[in-house]
C-alpha cells in the first residue's frame, strides 16, 4: 500500500495544487513543498526501516485489464529504494527552487511538476511491462507542459523535439514489450505482462535479440547517448529551473533505470551480445558529451552535454556485466542527478541575478557572490570527479569494473575524466574568477537557496566519505542484473 | 413479419417514425427548441429500445437483415455519437440565419441509414441503408446554404458518392451475376464451394472495394474528404467523421467475415496496400495544414489506415480491436468537432491554428477538452485513444504484421507532431484573455465525451468486456 501512496500522494497534490491556485496565488508553492516533503519523509523512514534487508521488499498488485492479463502491479526492491528517495529529495528541491521564479500561472505549473513526478515514481516502482509503459507516456505530458508554457525563448521547439524524441522511442519499446508478451504466450500458455513471469521468457536467440533493441533505444533515447542526444540540450536550455533539474535528476535516469532493470535481467544472451558496441556508443558519448560540452559559451547548455558525457559512464559501466560496475552506474544515476541538479540549480540563481546565461557576460563574480561561489566550486568539483565527492566513487566503480571486460574501452572512457577536468574548471574560470566586466552589486545565496543548496552539499560529500549505506542497498539487486552472465564468462 | 419481428428492430422503427413525426412538426410550426428537444427524445427512446430485444442473439430477419449483439453494440453507438451531434447542434445552429427545423429530420434520416447499415446483411438492404444516408448527408453538408463553401462541399459529395454507388451496384451486380446471390452468407458459401475465386466476383469485389472505400475515405478513394469536413457545418462533419465511416466499417466487418475474406490472399494484400497509402498520405497531408478542419479530414484518413490494420489481423483480437478503437475514435472526432463548435461565431467557424491561440487562458476548460481530444488521436497513455492504439498494436503483433507495425509506429511519429502543434498554439500566451459564455448543452455533451474518454483510458476493462463478449458471440 505504501507504494500505492508514493504514487498517489504528488498526484492528489498536483490536482490540490492546481485547484488552490484559485484561492490565492501562493498556496500551490506551499502545496507542493508540503506533499512533497511528505512523501520524502516517507520514503527515508522507509528506508532506514528497510536497511539491511534483502531482495523485495513490499508489492502491491491489484488486476487492472485482466483481458491482456495487465495488472496494477508495484514492488520495491533496493534500487527502486534509492531512486525513489532521489526522486523525492529532487522533488523537494525542484519546488523550491521554482519559489520566486515561476510568477505566472503557478497552479498549473505545480500540477506539471507534481504530475511529473508521481509517473517517474511509477516508472520506478512498477512490475508490470504495461504499467511501465504507461508510467513512461504519462510522464511525458506534463514535461512538455513544463518546458513548452515556462521555458526560454525558444521553448515550442525544445518541447516539440523533446515529445518526439522519447515517444518515438517509446513506440519501439512497446513493440518490444507486446513481442516478449506474445513469445511468452506462445511458448507458455501465460499471457501476461508481469515482471517476474516475463523474466526467463524461453525465445529463439535472434528474436531476443530484435526485441532487447527495441527496449534498449528507447532507454538510450532517454539516456541519452550518443547519438540520440540531440533533444538533451534544447531541452535543458530552454526548460525552466526546475524543468532542467527534473530532466537531468530524474528523466535521464529513467534510462538508466530501464537498461539495468529490464534490458539486462530480461535479455541476458541479446545483452551480452551487443555488449561492446554498446559500451563504444557510452565511451563515444562520454569524449563527444565532453568536447561539446567544452565549446558551449551557454552555462545551461554547456551542463546539459556534460550529462551527455557523464551518462555515457551508466552505459559503460551496465554492460560490463559485472557487481564492481553495477554499484558504479547505481551511484553514478544518485551522484549526477544530485550534483547536475545542483548546478541547474545555480545557473538559474545566476540567471535570476544576473539575466543572462552567456559565459562570456559572466566572471569575476567570486568578490559579489562567495558564497554562491563555493557551492558552484563544490559541484564543479564533483563534476570533474575529485576524490571526496559522489561522483568520484561512482566513475571509480564504474571504471574499475568495466577495465575486467573491456580494457580498451575503459581507457577511452578514462580520458573522459580528463576532459571533464577541462570543461569543468573553464566554468569555474569564466564565472566566478576572471577579469570582471563591471562592478557587480549582487545579492549572495539567500535563505531559501541556503536550505537548497546545503542538503545538496551535504548528501554529495556523505556519497563521496560514506557511499556504503548507498553500496549495501543496491547490492541485493544487483544479482539478476549481474549474476546472470557469469556461466556465460 | 412477427411481432418478435418488429420489436428486434425497433430502435430503427422509432427513428424512422421520429422522422416522420419531425416532418409533421415542422409543417404544424416551426420552432427550433422544440424540434431539437423532440429529436433528443427520439434518440433515447431508440436507445432504450436496444435493450428491449427479445429472445435469442443472432435474430435473422430473413432475408435482409440480422440482429446480432455486433449489431446492437453498434446500433448503440450510432445513437450515442448522433446524440452527442445533436447536443452540439443546437447552439451551433440557433446562432445561424437559415431555418434550422429541416436539419434535424435530415440528421434521423441519415441515422436510418445508419442503422440499416450495421443490420444488414444483404445486399439490398446494403444499397438502401448506403442511400438512405448519403442523400440526407447531401442535404446536410450544403445546410448553411448561405456560406461560401457549403454548396461547393455539397455538389461535391453528390457526385462522388452518386460515383461511388454506381460502382458499389455494378460490383454487386457482377457477384450476382456469378454467384447468383446476394446474402452475404450465400456469397460466402458459394465461394467456399467455387474452390477458386473467378473473375467476375474478383472484378465485383475490386468495384465494391471503390464504393466502400470512398465512404471510408481510405486513400485512394479520399479526396472528398478535406473538401467536404471543411464546407459542411461543424456538426454535420462530426456526423460524417463518426457514424458514416463508422457504420460503413462496421458493414465491411460483417461482409468479411461472413465471405470468409482472409481466405483469400489478393484480397489481404489490396487492403494492405491501402491501409499503407492511407496511413502514409493522411499524416503526411495533415502535417501541411494550417486549417484544423482539413487536419482532422486528413488525420481521419490515417486513423482509417490504423483501422484497417487491426482489420487485417483477421482473429478475433483484431475484430475487438477495430470495435474499441472504433468507439474511442468516435468519441475523439465528435469531441474535437464539438469543440470546433462551440468556439465558432455567427459570422465564421474557429478553423485556422491561428483561432486557438491562447485557448488555455481564455477558455480553460475547452481547451483542457480539446487536448484530451488531441492526446487521445495521438495515442498518449490516461486517455481511450492510447488504449486503443495498444490494442492494434497487441492485435497486429500477435498476427506477425511487423513491416505494418513499424509503419504504424513512424506514422504516429508524424501525427504526434500536428497533434502536438495544436495543444502547443493553445498555450501561447495572450494578452487580452476575454471570455465568452458557452452554451450548457453544447458543455455538457462534451464533458461526458472528456469523462467517457479518461474512464475508457484509465480503466478499460469495462467496454473491452463487453467487445470481447460481443466478438465472441458472434459466430
Amino acid at each position: 500500500m505504501i507504494l500505492f501512496l508514493f504514487i498517489l500522494i504528488p498526484v492528489v497534490g498536483a490536482f490540490a495544487a492546481w485547484l488552490s491556485a484559485a484561492a490565492h496565488k501562493m498556496l500551490p508553492r506551499w502545496i507542493a513543498l508540503m506533499v512533497m516533503v511528505f512523501d520524502l519523509a516517507l520514503a527515508a523512514g522507509y528506508w532506514l526501516q528497510t536497511a539491511g534487508s534483502d531482495g523485495w521488499y513490499v508489492t502491491f498488485v491489484q488486476p487492472w485489464m485482466p483481458r491482456f492479463g495487465i495488472s496494477f502491479s508495484l514492488a520495491m526492491d533496493g534500487l527502486s529504494l534509492l531512486m525513489v528517495v532521489l526522486t523525492f529529495f529532487l522533488g523537494v528541491l525542484s519546488v523550491l527552487v521554482s519559489w520566486n521564479e515561476i510568477k505566472e500561472r503557478a497552479g498549473f505549473f505545480y500540477f506539471n511538476l507534481l504530475f511529473v513526478l508521481a509517473g517517474i515514481t511509477g516508472v520506478f516502482l512498477t512490475m508490470d511491462l504495461f504499467l511501465f509503459y504507461f508510467f513512461w507516456e504519462v510522464m511525458l505530458i506534463p514535461m512538455y507542459f513544463l518546458i513548452g508554457i515556462w521555458g526560454h525563448s525558444n521553448r515550442l521547439y525544445a518541447a516539440l523535439k523533446f515529445f518526439i524524441f522519447t515517444q518515438a522511442g517509446g513506440l519501439l519499446m512497446l513493440l518490444a514489450i507486446l513481442g516478449l508478451y506474445f513469445v511468452h504466450g506462445q511458448n507458455t500458455g501465460t499471457f501476461t505482462f508481469s515482471y517476474f513471469e516475463l523474466l526467463n521468457t524461453p525465445m529463439s536467440q535472434e528474436m531476443g535479440r530484435w526485441l532487447m533493441l527495441g527496449f534498449l533505444i528507447a532507454f538510450i533515447v532517454k539516456l541519452p547517448a550518443f547519438p540520440f542526444h540531440t533533444w538533451l540540450p534544447d531541452a535543458h536550455t530552454e526548460a525552466p529551473t526546475a524543468g532542467s533539474v527534473v530532466l537531468a535528476g530524474l528523466l535521464l535516469k529513467t534510462g538508466a533505470y530501464g537498461i539495468l532493470r529490464f534490458v539486462l535481467p530480461l535479455f541476458p544472451e541479446a545483452s551480452q551480445f551487443f555488449a561492446p558496441w554498446i559500451m563504444l556508443l557510452g565511451a563515444i558519448g562520454i569524449l563527444y558529451g565532453g568536447k561539446l560540452a567544452y565549446a558551449q559559451t551557454d552555462f545551461k547548455r554547456l551542463v546539459a552535454y556534460t550529462s551527455v558525457s557523464h551518462m555515457g559512464f551508466v552505459l559503460v559501466g551496465a554492460f560490463a556485466f559485472n557487481e564492481l560496475a553495477y554499484q558504479g552506474v547505481v551511484m553514478q544515476m544518485i551522484t549526477h542527478g544530485i550534483s547536475t541538479g545542483a548546478l541547474f540549480m545555480i545557473a538559474g540563481s545566476l540567471y535570476d541575478r544576473l539575466h543572462t546565461r552567456e559565459l562570456e557576460k559572466m566572471g569575476g563574480l567570486w568578490p559579489a557572490l562567495p558564497g554562491m561561489g563555493v557551492v558552484a566550486m563544490i559541484f564543479v568539483m564533483a563534476s570533474l570527479g575529485l576524490p571526496g565527492l559522489g561522483n568520484f566513487i561512482a566513475e571509480f566503480l564504474i571504471l574499475a569494473g568495466s577495465w575486467q571486460s573491456h580494457p580498451w574501452i575503459t581507457i577511452a572512457a578514462t580520458i573522459g575524466l580528463v576532459v571533464a577536468t577541462v570543461y569543468s574548471l573553464r566554468i569555474m574560470q569564466k564565472v566566478f574568477f576572471g577579469v570582471s566586466l563591471r562592478e557587480y552589486r549582487l545579492p549572495d545565496l539567500s535563505f531559501r537557496e541556503v536550505i537548497m543548496f546545503v542538503p545538496l552539499v551535504i548528501v554529495i560529500i556523505w556519497l563521496g566519505v560514506y557511499p556504503q549505506p548507498v553500496i549495501n542497498t543496491a547490492k541485493p539487486a544487483a544479482v539478476p542484473a549481474v549474476a546472470v552472465h557469469h556461466p556465460l564468462k | 413479419m412477427s411481432a418478435t419481428d418488429f420489436l428486434s428492430i425497433l430502435p430503427l422503427l422509432i427513428i424512422s417514425a421520429s422522422a416522420v413525426i419531425a416532418m409533421l412538426l415542422v409543417a404544424i410550426k416551426r420552432n427550433h427548441r422544440v424540434m431539437h428537444a423532440f429529436t433528443v427524445l427520439a434518440f433515447i427512446l431508440a436507445f432504450g429500445a436496444l435493450f428491449l430485444h427479445p429472445g435469442q442473439l443472432p435474430y435473422v430477419i430473413a432475408p435482409l437483415f440480422v440482429v446480432d449483439a455486433f449489431a446492437l453494440f453498434n446500433t448503440g453507438l450510432i445513437l450515442v455519437a448522433g446524440l452527442s451531434v445533436l447536443f452540439l447542434s443546437y447552439s451551433y445552429f440557433e446562432q445561424r440565419e437559415e431555418r434550422k427545423e429541416e436539419y434535424y429530420i435530415l440528421l434521423l434520416l441519415a441515422t436510418v441509414g445508419g442503422i440499416v447499415l450495421v443490420v444488414s446483411q444483404h445486399f439490398i438492404s446494403l444499397f438502401l441503408g448506403l442511400e438512405t444516408m448519403s442523400i440526407s448527408l447531401y442535404g446536410l453538408i450544403a445546410y448553411l446554404r448561405a456560406r461560401e463553401r457549403s454548396d461547393e462541399a455539397g455538389i461535391k459529395y453528390l457526385l462522388l458518392a452518386a460515383l461511388s454507388s454506381a460502382f458499389l451496384l455494378f460490383g454487386m451486380a457482377l457477384v450476382y451475376a456469378e454467384s447468383g446471390r446476394m446474402d452475404f452468407t450465400g456469397i460466402g458459401r458459394y465461394l467456399a464451394t467455387a474452390g477458386s475465386v473467378p473473375v467476375g466476383v474478383v472484378a465485383g469485389f475490386g468495384l465494391m472495394l471503390i464504393g466502400v472505400g470512398f465512404k471510408l475515405g481510405i486513400v485512394p478513394f479520399h479526396m472528398w474528404t478535406p473538401d467536404i469536413y471543411e464546407g459542411a457545418p461543424l456538426p454535420v462533419a462530426a456526423y460524417i467523421a463518426t457514424v458514416s465511416k463508422g457504420s460503413m466499417l462496421v458493414l465491411l466487418m460483417r461482409f468479411y467475415r461472413d465471405i470468409d475474406g482472409y481466405e483469400y490472399t489478393i484480397l489481404w494484400w489490396v487492403i494492405a496496400i491501402i491501409a499503407m497509402a492511407s496511413m502514409f498520405a493522411g499524416n503526411w497531408l495533415a502535417l501541411l495544414q494550417q486549417n484544423v478542419k482539413r487536419l482532422l479530414a486528413y488525420s481521419s484518413i490515417a486513423h482509417m489506415g490504423y483501422i484497417l490494420i487491426a482489420f487485417l489481423a483477421g482473429q478475433a483480437a483484431g475484430q475487438e480491436a477495430v470495435m474499441f478503437y472504433l468507439v474511442a475514435y468516435v468519441i475523439t472526432s465528435i469531441g474535437a468537432f464539438g469543440v470546433l463548435a462551440l468556439l465558432s461565431d455567427k459570422v465564421r467557424d474557429a478553423e485556422d491554428l491561428e483561432d486557438f491561440r491562447g485557448l488555455f487562458w481564455r477558455q480553460p476548460w475547452l481547451a483542457a477538452i480539446f487536448t484530451g481530444m488531441m492526446l487521445s488521436l495521438a495515442g498518449i497513455p490516461l486517455t481511450a485513444g492510447f488504449i486503443g492504439k495498444f490494442y492494434i498494436v497487441a492485435a497486429g503483433v500477435d498476427a506477425g504484421l511487423w513491416l505494418l507495425l513499424v509503419l504504424l509506429v513512424i506514422n504516429s511519429v508524424i501525427g504526434l507532431f500536428y497533434y502536438i502543434r495544436i495543444v502547443a498554439m493553445m498555450f501561447q500566451p495572450l494578452d487580452a484573455p476575454q471570455r465568452k459564455p458557452l452554451p450548457f448543452f453544447g458543455i455538457f455533451a462534451l464533458t461526458g465525451l472528456m469523462l467517457l474518454l479518461l474512464w475508457l483510458g484509465i480503466y478499460p476493462s469495462s467496454l473491452i468486456a463487453v467487445i470481447r463478449d460481443m466478438v465472441l458471440t458472434m459466430g
